[in-house]
Order: structure tokens, then C-alpha cells, then sequence
């Protein structure tokens, strides 16, 4: 696994288990979701469905509800919902995609429950393209065989975060904001009983009891891994893997990173935001600085962002130098936007990437008229906390759901399918998590397995200033820093 | 840094710091020395999170924008907005119908609009904000729906209308009411959920779940592509 994730495992937590008073409760419910992206508030969704009443369910979150990966997503999500299509051709897809190192059954599950997710989600009134007829436009994602990209414009991930929210609203399940767990709770018996918070703001520390808890914390673009930039919201720094591990649970296929070949390359200030790959579903090309075609447009994203590297690497490190230098040394391909327009008639680039082109007009650059220049960018972890098609972790009372856990993606994802895992699994972890709920009895609190741990990390002699979670990047300015002296 | 860089002068909250041009304010925020927990989600103008009032140097105007988005410049006096107070109606989406216009109904407030266009001009994705108030003011939920549709619920124009309307709030209202009422239904959809829950597809899942490697490889080599 990458240097930056294994640092993080092995390190010591912020809190210290003996400044903790267990004794005192400050929120003590059913059911506890850890994240408030899309995972998380459709397991507390799927909670309270399965009969967990709002008020014993608590959401508890980094940022504000809603700001995480999933409000970014752009492309699509996929659900073999057309005639032409089947849940078994959508498996093969996943799992070619994966390079066959996926657990089938989550695959089973992933493809199975799809079309019902976008059934439920039209219900709640997302707002899916369709034609007039009611008929949802689809089209081809990187390693799909059939059309099952669904979107809402280039806004697909915001119009279904947005939606599962206002529900979440609307159904009065609390959540608290700014308010990041630090450690997961277990009882003498070693099930996971809750979690404890830290106030961003106040600096305090909450204990929450919870006879179930759902880990739904997503990525970690944040940990800039090899020092790429990364399309991933400001909170996507891998907590909920130092969480899981600390408690004993499996983590798979972190070897895994996936770098979407498509992040801005110019202007400086977009630098690694994501340029859907709708982009290329819609026809437009990438070619290098000759204007060659050099790669396939639509290969799964491992090969394609593999062949925009050798393209732009040096010849010394084996690529092509065919690549174009911006003005402050980044190099990039182009990606042939005004083709767009072209094959589909003026005003499509505009009617479909409303998102997209607003990016590029903030900065002076119409993408309709100019190609862009683009270079890959640290997109998703594949591979996560190991779960069963139930989403349980196999540690007692803990779940999880989302792009925290493992083996749906084997070693690569394929566009579409991670809108549709935080659904699926997010609702499988909040229905298993709601019938634990209601079966298990909690005995005391402890922190024993953090205790645990800490000496594991004294035997092993890692260094003592090493901490996790991160909990946010920092990124202020080395002057800014260099003398920065804590007084107060 | 490269020490050509040019530098501009920017006050972030009336104090003045030196920061490279071509920063966005929240890079700019951040090379100052601040580590920022509010104001701050998807740093991709996705979230919100990071709306910013300012003014420039020698204009009477107050402008708004999203920090992330926004590239500084010399004499720009910078403000974020952490959180916008915005009272949400109360309201399952299964109790309403979209005749009644329960827009107007649940934000009786927006007859308040005095049409002073303030809303659309703070808006940082350039959407008719007032035309979509006017709208769900008429009924035409499916009209607000569609101008509303990029709203990333920043809350600048809630907090500019002199009318005290949350904006984002009847925008989001609209929309539900659009997809889940207004927006045909999509028939194959219901059909595939139909055959799922039958079982249709379980005896040829099930085979492929336990089927070995190679021939899982061979059968995907052999997908035929739709065109
Ligand atoms: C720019 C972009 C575009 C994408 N486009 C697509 C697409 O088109 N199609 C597709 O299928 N997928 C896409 N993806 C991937 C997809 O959006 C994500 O994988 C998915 O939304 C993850 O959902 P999640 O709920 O698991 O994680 P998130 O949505 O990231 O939610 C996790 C939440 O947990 C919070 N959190 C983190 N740590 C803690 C902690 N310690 N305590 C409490 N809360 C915490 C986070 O702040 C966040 O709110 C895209 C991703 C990005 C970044
Ligand atoms: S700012 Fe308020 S009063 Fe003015 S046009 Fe917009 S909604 Fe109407
Ligand atoms: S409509 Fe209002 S809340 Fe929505 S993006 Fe525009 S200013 Fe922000
Ligand atoms: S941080 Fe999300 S819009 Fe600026």
C-alpha cells in the first residue's frame, strides 16, 4: 500500500484513551453514522426506514452535511435498467474492470439492487435526464459495454446529494457538523458501541454511545499520494481506514489507487479538479502536442491515465515527450473539446457540461472553441474495509458503505459505479446496522482496543510524533508557517 | 516560490497580507497562514461551503463569489460567510401535490419579492434567481426546477434579499416536486425493478458469481460492445 496510508496506520490516535471520561454520555443512540456524504445519509435513510425512529439515529460529520466526495461527482451513475441491458452484462463490466479481483458477491449485490436505487431516487424526485417520453438518457462510461450512464446534467452527484439531504430533512435525523470521530468505542465484548467526536471549533471531545455503527467516511485524495493533486473534497483524508484498523477490522486492496487521467492541467488555479469523463463519452478526443490520437479515448481508467503519463513523461523515464508544458512547468495532453459541439450540434457542450464550461469561462477559456489541457489526477481508493454483501465489517456492530470499503472495485473502478456503491452499500450498512440494533446488548464502554494498539506501536518502536486521523490537510504557506508559535 | 513571483496585496478581514497573484481566495486564505475549517468543503465549486463577500479598491460595489473559484486581486478586501441562517419549511415530499403550489404555500415569503434582481446578481453560478422565484410565485414549479437545477445552495443570495427569502430552499422544493411529480416516469425502469424482484436474473447471476477465472476472462473478452 502506499507509503502515506501505511504512516497513518501505524500511528498513534490524537486522544489520549486515559483523558477520556467514558462515563459521561453526551449523545447515546441507535445507530451511529460516521460521514455525512452520500453513504452516510442513505444508511441513516435505510435506518429509519427499517424502523430506527430519526431521533435515535445520529449522523456525525467532518464538514457540513453534504460536503464530501459525493456532492462532486459529475458523469453519472450506472444501473442496467434498458432493454438491451442486464444486471449480468453490468457484472461483467465490474469485474473486467476490476481485473476480476472483486468479490463477486459484492458485485452481485452492486448490479442487482441498481436499477431500484434509481427507482427510489426518482421517486425522492432527482431530477435524471429523460427524454420526453420518461425514457432516462444513458450513454457509455470508460469499460462499459452498454449504455447505463444515467446523469442529471454534469451535476449528477450534486442533484442526488442534494435530494438524499433535504429527505434526511425532511425525516428530522439529527446531524452534527464539524464534529469528526476520532476513535471508534467498543464494549468489554469487543462489539463497536459508538464513537468519539472532536468539536472542530471548541476543541472538545464527545462520547457517543451506539449499539450500531456505520463507517461511511469515504476516500483518501487528500493524502496526495506520489504527490499528485487530487480531484477529492477537503475532508477525504482516509479516517475511517485508521478507525477500522485500530478496531481490528480487514482492510483489502489499498495497493490500489486510482488516478482519473483527466484532472485540469491549466489554468494553475483548477489544477487536479476533474474533468468528467463525460467529456470523452460525449466524443471528445484526447491527442498529444502533434495532435495525435495516442490512446483510445473511452479504456478503463488505469490504461488511459497510464498512456497520458507515458506520453508526457521524459524519455529518460521511458515516455514519449510528446506532451505540452504549461506556463509553470506542468505538462499535460489535449483533450479535444470543440469536438463535442461538432459531432452534436452547437450548444450541447453547454446544455450537458454546464459544470465544466462554467470552470473554464471563470478563467477566460471557452472549452467550445479551445481544447483544454488535461493530466491525471488522485481520484478514488479502490480497495477499503473489507465488508460482506450485508455490508458488515466482520467486527460486531461495526458497517460500512461507501468508497471507505473494499471489494466491490477489486484493483479499479469504473465511472459510474461508485455513485452507485455509496447507495447500495450505504443501504445495505444502515438496514443490517438498524436489525443489529435492535438484537445486540452493550456493555460498558472502553477504549481497550486503542490501549491495545498503543503498545502494539511502543513494541514496534514507531516514533511517538506520528498521529491519525488526519482529519484535514494543511496547506498553509511555508512563510506563514515557519513562524507560527502556539501562545494562547 | 520563485522569487520573481508577483505578489498582490489582499485584506482578509480588514488585515492586510502579501499573497502571489493568480491565487484563488482560498489558496490566498491559506498562504496567509490560515487553516481553514468553515468556509471550506469540495474546493471545486461543487459545495457552497466557501461563499466570500469583497470589495475592491476605489468601488462602492459589494461583490460575491465562492473562494475557490475566485481568483484575488490587488486590493481586495475579503470576507467569508461561515453559515447562512435559512429557515427550511417543515414538509414530507409524499404530502404534497404539485397543483397546490406548495411553494407558495410553505414560503409564503416569496410574494415578498420586490424583483430589485439583487438574488441573481450575488449568485457565483449565474443563475436567473429571481426569475426562478417568480416562477415557483406563479406555480410553474417545473420553470423553477430548471432554473434552479445548478444552484450549490451557498446562501448569497439569501443573505442579499432585501425580501428575506432563502432561495435555495424553494429551488430545492421545486425540483423534488419536478422529478418525483412533474418528470415522466420512467417505464423500462419500473419494468427492470419488476423482473429483479421476480428473479429473473438470479439463476445467471448466481452462475457468474461462481464461475472460475478463466472463464469470467473469456466470457468478458467476448462482450459484445453496443454502438
Ligand atoms: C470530483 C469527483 C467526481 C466524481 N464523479 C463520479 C461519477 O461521475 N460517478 C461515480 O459513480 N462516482 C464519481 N465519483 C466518486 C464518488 O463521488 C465517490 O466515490 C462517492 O460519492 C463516495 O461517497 P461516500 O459517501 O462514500 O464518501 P463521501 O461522499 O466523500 O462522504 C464521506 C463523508 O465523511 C466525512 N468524513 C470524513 N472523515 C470523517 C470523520 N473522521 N468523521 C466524520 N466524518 C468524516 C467527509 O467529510 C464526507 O462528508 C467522483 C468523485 C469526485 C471527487
Ligand atoms: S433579491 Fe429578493 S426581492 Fe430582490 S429579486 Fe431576488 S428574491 Fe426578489
Ligand atoms: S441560487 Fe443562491 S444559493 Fe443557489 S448558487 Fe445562486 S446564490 Fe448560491
Ligand atoms: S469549497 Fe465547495 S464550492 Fe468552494
Amino acid at each position: 500500500m502506499p507509503h502515506e496510508v501505511a504512516d497513518l496506520l501505524e500511528a498513534y490516535p490524537l486522544l489520549d484513551p486515559d483523558s477520556v471520561d467514558l462515563k459521561q454520555i453526551d449523545y447515546d443512540v441507535d445507530v451511529l453514522v460516521i460521514g455525512g456524504g452520500g453513504a452516510g445519509t442513505v444508511a441513516a435513510l435505510w435506518a429509519n426506514e427499517s424502523g430506527i425512529p430519526a431521533d435515535r439515529i445520529l449522523i456525525a460529520t467532518k464538514l457540513r452535511h453534504g460536503d464530501s466526495n459525493s456532492v462532486m461527482a459529475q458523469g453519472g451513475i450506472q444501473a442496467a435498467d434498458k432493454e438491451s441491458d442486464s444486471p449480468a452484462i453490468h457484472f461483467l463490466d465490474v469485474m473486467g474492470g476490476g481485473h476480476f479481483a472483486n468479490d463477486p458477491e459484492l458485485v452481485r449485490a452492486l448490479v442487482r439492487d441498481a436499477p431500484m436505487i434509481i427507482h427510489w431516487h426518482e421517486r425522492l424526485g432527482v431530477m435524471y435526464d429523460k427524454e420526453p417520453d420518461g425514457t432516462m438518457v444513458t450513454i457509455h462510461g470508460g469499460g462499459t459495454s452498454r449504455k447505463r450512464m444515467h446523469s442529471a446534467k454534469d451535476y449528477t452527484g450534486l442533484e442526488i446529494m442534494r435530494v438524499l439531504r433535504d429527505e434526511a430533512r425532511c425525516r428530522g435525523i439529527p446531524v452534527v457538523e464539524f464534529a469528526p470521530a476520532v476513535e471508534l468505542l467498543t464494549d468489554r465484548k469487543g462489539q463497536v458501541a459508538g464513537a468519539i467526536l472532536w468539536n472542530l471549533e471548541t476543541e472538545q471531545y464527545l462520547v457517543v454511545r451506539a449499539k450500531a455503527t456505520v463507517l461511511a467516511t469515504g476516500g483518501w485524495g487528500r493524502l496526495h499520494i506520489q504527490g499528485f493533486p487530487t480531484t477529492n473534497h477537503y475532508g477525504a483524508t482516509a479516517d475511517g481506514l485508521v478507525l477500522a484498523y485500530r478496531v481490528g477490522a480487514r482492510l483489502r486492496d489499498l495497493d490500489s489507487v486510482q488516478y482519473h487521467p483527466t484532472g485540469a492541467a491549466f489554468p494553475e488555479q483548477i489544477v487536479g479538479l476533474l474533468i468528467t469523463e463525460k467529456v470523452r463519452g460525449l466524443g471528445a478526443q484526447p491527442v498529444n502536442r502533434d495532435g495525435e490520437l495516442f490512446v483510445h479515448p473511452l479504456e478503463p481508467r488505469d490504461v488511459e491515465a497510464g498512456a497520458f503519463i507515458r506520453e508526457c513523461a521524459s524519455k529518460k523515464a521511458g515516455g514519449r515527450e510528446m506532451g505540452v508544458v504549461t506556463p509553470t512547468g506542468m505538462v499535460g495532453v489535449w483533450l479535444d473539446t470543440p469536438m463535442i459541439d461538432i459531432i452534436h450540434g452547437e450548444g450541447t457542450f453547454k446544455k450537458n457540461l454546464a459544470g465544466i464550461f462554467r470552470l473554464y469561462s471563470r478563467f477566460g477559456i471557452d472549452p467550445t472553441r479551445d481544447p483544454i489541457l488535461v493530466y491525471p489526477t488522485l481520484h478514488y481508493q479502490n480497495g477499503g474495509v473489507a465488508i460482506d454483501a450485508s455490508g458488515w465489517t466482520g467486527v460486531p456492530g461495526l458497517f460500512a458503505g461507501g468508497e471507505v470499503e473494499g471489494g466491490v472495485h477489486g484493483k479499479n473502478r469504473l465511472m459510474g459505479n461508485s455513485l452507485l456503491d455509496y447507495n447500495v452499500f450505504g443501504r445495505r450498512a444502515g438496514i443490517s446496522a438498524a436489525e443489529w440494533a435492535k438484537r445486540v446488548k452493550l456493555g460498558a464502554l472502553t477504549l481497550a482496543h486503542v490501549e491495545r494498539y498503543i503498545e502494539a506501536l511502543r513494541e514496534a518502536g514507531v516514533p511517538e510524533d506520528r498521529k491519525a486521523p488526519l482529519l484535514l490537510p494543511d496547506y498553509r504557506g511555508e512563510r506563514a508557517l515557519a513562524r507560527m508559535v502556539d501562545l494562547l | 516560490m520563485k522569487p520573481e513571483q508577483e505578489m498582490v496585496t489582499v485584506y482578509i478581514m480588514g488585515k492586510a497580507y502579501q499573497v502571489p497573484a493568480g491565487l484563488t481566495i482560498m489558496k490566498a486564505m491559506e498562504y496567509a497562514g490560515y487553516r481553514l475549517v468553515r468556509g471550506v468543503g469540495c474546493r471545486g465549486g461543487f459545495c457552497g461551503a466557501c461563499a466570500t463577500v469583497y470589495r475592491l479598491a476605489g468601488d462602492y460595489r459589494l461583490y460575491a463569489d465562492l473562494a475557490c473559484q475566485t481568483t484575488v486581486q490587488d486590493g481586495m478586501y475579503i470576507a467569508q460567510l461561515p453559515f447562512t441562517p435559512g429557515e427550511r419549511a417543515p414538509y414530507r415530499l409524499e404530502d404534497l401535490s404539485p397543483e397546490e403550489n406548495p411553494l407558495l404555500a410553505l414560503y409564503p415569503e416569496i410574494a415578498r419579492c420586490v424583483s430589485c434582481n439583487t438574488c441573481t446578481k450575488a449568485c457565483p453560478q449565474d443563475l436567473e434567481v429571481m426569475d426562478y422565484i417568480q416562477a415557483a410565485l406563479r406555480g410553474d414549479i417545473a420553470k423553477a426546477a430548471e432554473l434552479s437545477f445548478d444552484c450549490i445552495q451557498c446562501g448569497l443570495c439569501a443573505m442579499r434579499c432585501p425580501a428575506e427569502i432563502v432561495h435555495y430552499h424553494v429551488g430545492q422544493l421545486a425540483r423534488r416536486l419536478y422529478g418525483a411529480y412533474l418528470a415522466p416516469r420512467a417505464e423500462h425502469l419500473a419494468k427492470r425493478v419488476q423482473e429483479i424482484e421476480q428473479g429473473v436474473f438470479d439463476e445467471e447471476l448466481d452462475r457468474l458469481v461462481k464461475m472460475g477465472r478463466e472463464e469470467l476472462v473469456e466470457k468478458y473478452r467476448a462482450r459484445d460492445i453496443e454502438p
